[in-house]
């Protein structure tokens, strides 16, 4: 079938060729999965008597959510006011801290002990979710937003830095020697030749930042870290359900608000 | 037969595109419709497989008329339609044989068509088209492996395996190189006259129209300025065709090389 | 740091004339004074903010050595993590094709589907995991399933979107081409938009595997399964040297996840 000199005795039947040629391979891959998933679901705990409960709960908590409650607006304008705070600030720390570790993770410009260093912060900071960083801030120095700054700051010089590493690897190499060639030192040459390649970028990477860190200066509340997350936490504990689903709503509202900004003034910027 | 008549296409409240055309093609000839671009060609055709919907007018073909057909009853029409595209309109990451098969989705069910299983009389009817113009061994290669004039030739099978009453092509040739455009349209030729089968051909190229056509319907504005054989397209037909509008495409090496290179990836027909 | 950027800006903005100048100088300010209310409003004694390096280096040393006793159990727990992650991402693939489906501008039916679709997307994507996490811990009580579903609800957010966005790019001539052939609405997809969309499919998909990894560690923190269960129960009874060991593999997990992550995708592409 595959030659033209075959063609005459060629078997006039035709199947698709299989995605993966070895059948071995083909079958084998399907076994795992079904392995797998009898393997997964066979060994998580389910509870089930509770789950059965699950349907009448919901019908509880949508019943007793809607219509959402406003009432205790001073309460959730605090909690907006913190978050907001949260974020900017962990915003401007993380981005201003992000320049020096990008430098140190950036292969071309930091000596290989100082890159690996640098690199380890890194991934160490994006490894962790912020919820989990925030409940260790948490518990080094107690509730509050100072926690949630500090997760933030951490979790936006973890991507903020990587990205920008990235940038720096990948800069026009022939202004750095130009600088080096006028006999600029070290400091010099980071500042003249490769700061302003990677500035635009940076003011773009901040405000992508800054929503970022908004949405998630909504959670780490959940921990203790300060905003918003800490009164959705308790309306859901204390089964306020009217007054959460409404501080849901204006989470949802705020996020597309600044979702909007912050992709409008990258259009803008770029 | 194919009867056009009265076709009327208007977008949006612009100038109709198309004005009142006629057209009636009988028995296996091919036909070649000529014009300059905007002139309306492509809505015409795909007016008459309704990938572009009518604005009034008639067109029947073999007595059933296609205009106001809807849903199944429109889809069991076009099944009867074969068509061409200049862009070949391959779907590029399933096989050769995927994409010759496509031409009998009207027939088969949705089991059928998802599962590949065709009926061995597609299969066989696949491996014969594919055989006659020179495809069967790349039947398990995928389409974007090939070369512009194979992907055509794909692209004619695939037409073909619809059991069509009658082929439209859009500028067949339009995105290959010279000497690929003259097989194609020996091609298109023989394979009319082999399976007794009329065939509107849209071509820019008068050179080709004139050699590999029976009849040449020239279009302007949307109107019908010529119809008649290629003996009796004469210079004055073929100026009343583009006077004034751009110069003719007289030399087939010339135009095709240069639009080979902006229409390889297939470039969207002109909407007017 | 901030001085030299300062002056480096100077340099640049001389490209600029007078109004964009003066834009920018205004952006600055803008920002400044927020920068400035935020510090002098936020509820924070400053006394504390001071002490916090001391605070996190004692933390720091209480877990040192980390603990290696309950390693079994983490492991165990790790594992009910990656099934969380996994399951929960193979289920949210038969929710988000459909939806990214009616929410393509390309294929959707009509258009109360098309906005029902972006609704969809939008709620699920502008509400974080854990917050799901929390509504269906109400639900359905402290547990894996709690947690699958945040994830799923989550993830159809995601994929959904950038599933439906690689829609609305295909190629539209083959899709004309097979509607020339007669064929119903259903085969065209299956023949015309289905090949084309499989390769960002399958990188999507493998993407969100990989964030979902990363999601279903903290689940547990309001109580959805997974190591995070593990690290409340050690972070409440303050065994911070387990805490340690939990936060050491929760890395290697991450990290194990990215490296299966970049090989498939090579193998995929």
């Amino acid at each position: 079938m595959t030659r033209p000199d075959r063609e005459d005795t060629a078997p006039r039947t035709w199947r698709k060729p299989p995605f993966i040629a070895n059948p071995w391979l083909r079958y084998g891959l399907w076994l795992v999965l079904v392995v797998y998933l009898v393997w997964a679901f066979g060994s998580l705990p389910f509870n089930w008597a509770r789950i059965g409960e699950g349907l009448p709960r919901a019908a509880r908590i949508f019943g007793g959510g809607f219509p959402p409650s406003f009432e205790r607006g001073a309460l959730m304008l605090t909690g907006f006011k913190e978050s907001f705070q949260i974020a900017i600030l962990a915003t401007l720390l993380g981005v201003m801290l992000s320049i020096p570790f990008a430098v140190m993770a950036a292969r071309n410009v930091a000596p290989l002990p100082v890159y690996l260093f640098g690199r380890a912060v890194i991934i160490i900071s994006r490894s962790f979710h912020p919820v989990i960083v925030a409940i260790l801030f948490v518990a080094a120095v107690g509730f509050g937003p100072l926690a949630g700054i500090l997760t933030l700051t951490l979790y936006s010089i973890g991507f903020v830095g990587k990205l920008l590493a990235e940038e720096i690897e990948e800069i026009d190499w022939g202004q750095v020697e130009a600088m080096r060639a006028t006999g600029a030192g070290y400091l010099a040459t980071l500042f003249y030749a490769v700061f302003p390649q990677i500035l635009p970028r940076q003011i773009g990477l901040s405000m992508y930042q800054l929503d970022s860190n908004l949405r998630a200066s909504a959670v780490v509340g959940i921990v203790g870290a300060g905003g918003i997350g800490g009164t959705l936490m308790n309306a859901f504990g204390r089964y306020d359900y009217d007054f959460a689903f409404a501080i849901l709503l204006i989470i949802i509202a705020v996020i597309l608000v600044s979702e909007g900004i912050s992709g409008w003034v990258r259009k803008k910027i770029w | 037969m194919l009867e056009i008549s009265k076709l009327v296409k208007r977008y949006g409240r612009d100038e109709p595109v198309l004005k009142e055309l006629d057209l009636r093609v009988e028995g296996s000839s091919v036909v070649a419709i000529v014009g300059a671009s905007g002139a309306g060609k492509s809505t015409m055709l795909r007016c008459i497989n309704r990938l572009v919907e009518p604005t009034s007018g008639s067109i029947r073909l073999n007595g059933t008329e296609l205009v106001t057909l809807k849903g199944a009853a429109l889809r069991r029409a076009r099944r009867k339609i074969g068509m061409v595209f200049q862009g070949f309109n391959l779907i590029d990451r399933l096989t050769v044989m995927e994409n010759v098969l496509a031409g009998r989705l009207g027939y088969v069910n949705l089991y059928q068509a998802i599962a590949r299983r065709y009926p061995r009389e597609d299969i066989e009817r696949a491996f014969s088209l594919m055989e006659r113009v020179g495809i069967a061994h790349y039947a398990n290669k995928r389409a974007d492996a090939l070369s512009g004039g194979e992907r055509q030739r794909v692209g004619v099978v695939r037409a073909l395996m619809q059991e069509p009453e009658v082929l439209l092509a859009d500028e067949p040739t339009a995105s290959l190189d010279p000497r690929t455009s003259e097989q194609i349209m020996i091609l298109l030729q023989s394979l009319a006259s082999e399976l007794s089968l009329p065939v509107l051909i849209n071509i820019h190229n008068v050179a080709q129209a004139r050699t590999y056509t029976e009849r040449i319907v020239g279009l302007r504005h949307g109107k019908m300025i010529f119809d008649g054989t290629p003996g009796e397209f004469t210079r004055d037909a073929l100026d009343a065709i583009y006077g004034g509008i751009e110069s003719p495409d007289d030399e087939p090496t010339e135009t095709s090389t240069s639009s080979t290179a902006q229409a390889k990836r297939g470039v969207p027909h002109d909407p007017a | 740091m901030v001085d030299h950027a300062d002056a480096l800006a100077d340099r640049v903005w001389q490209r600029y004339d007078r109004r964009e100048r003066l834009t920018r100088y205004a952006v600055l300010l803008v920002t400044l004074m927020v920068v400035v209310w935020a510090v002098r409003d936020i509820d924070i004694f400053w006394p504390w903010v001071w002490d916090a390096p001391n605070q996190i280096s004692s933390l720091g040393a209480r877990m040192w050595p980390p603990d290696p006793r309950g390693l079994g159990q983490i492991l165990n727990a790790m594992v009910e993590t990656v099934h969380i992650a996994t399951l929960a991402t193979l289920l949210t693939i038969f929710v988000a094709l459909p939806v990214s489906y009616i929410a393509a501008q390309n294929t959707t039916p009509n258009r109360a589907c098309l906005w029902l679709g972006r609704f969809i997307l939008v709620s699920s994507r502008s509400v974080n995991t854990i917050i799901w996490a929390l509504l269906f811990v109400a639900i359905f009580g402290p547990g894996v399933l709690a947690g699958i579903l945040a994830i799923m609800f989550r993830s159809i957010g995601f994929i959904g979107k950038l599933m439906g966005e690689a829609i609305e790019e295909i190629d539209r001539h083959p899709v004309e081409a097979m509607e020339a052939t007669g064929a119903s609405k259903l085969k065209v997809i299956a023949y015309a938009v289905v090949p084309q969309v499989m390769p960002a499919f399958f990188a999507i998909v493998i993407l969100r595997w990989d964030i979902n990894i990363r999601e279903s560690t903290v689940l547990g923190l309001v109580g959805a399964g997974g190591i995070g269960v593990l690290l409340q129960g050690a972070i409440d009874t303050f065994a911070w040297p387990t805490v340690a060991t939990i936060l050491i593999a929760i890395v290697a997990l991450v990290l194990l996840g990215e490296a299966i992550t970049s090989l498939l995708r090579r193998k995929v592409m």
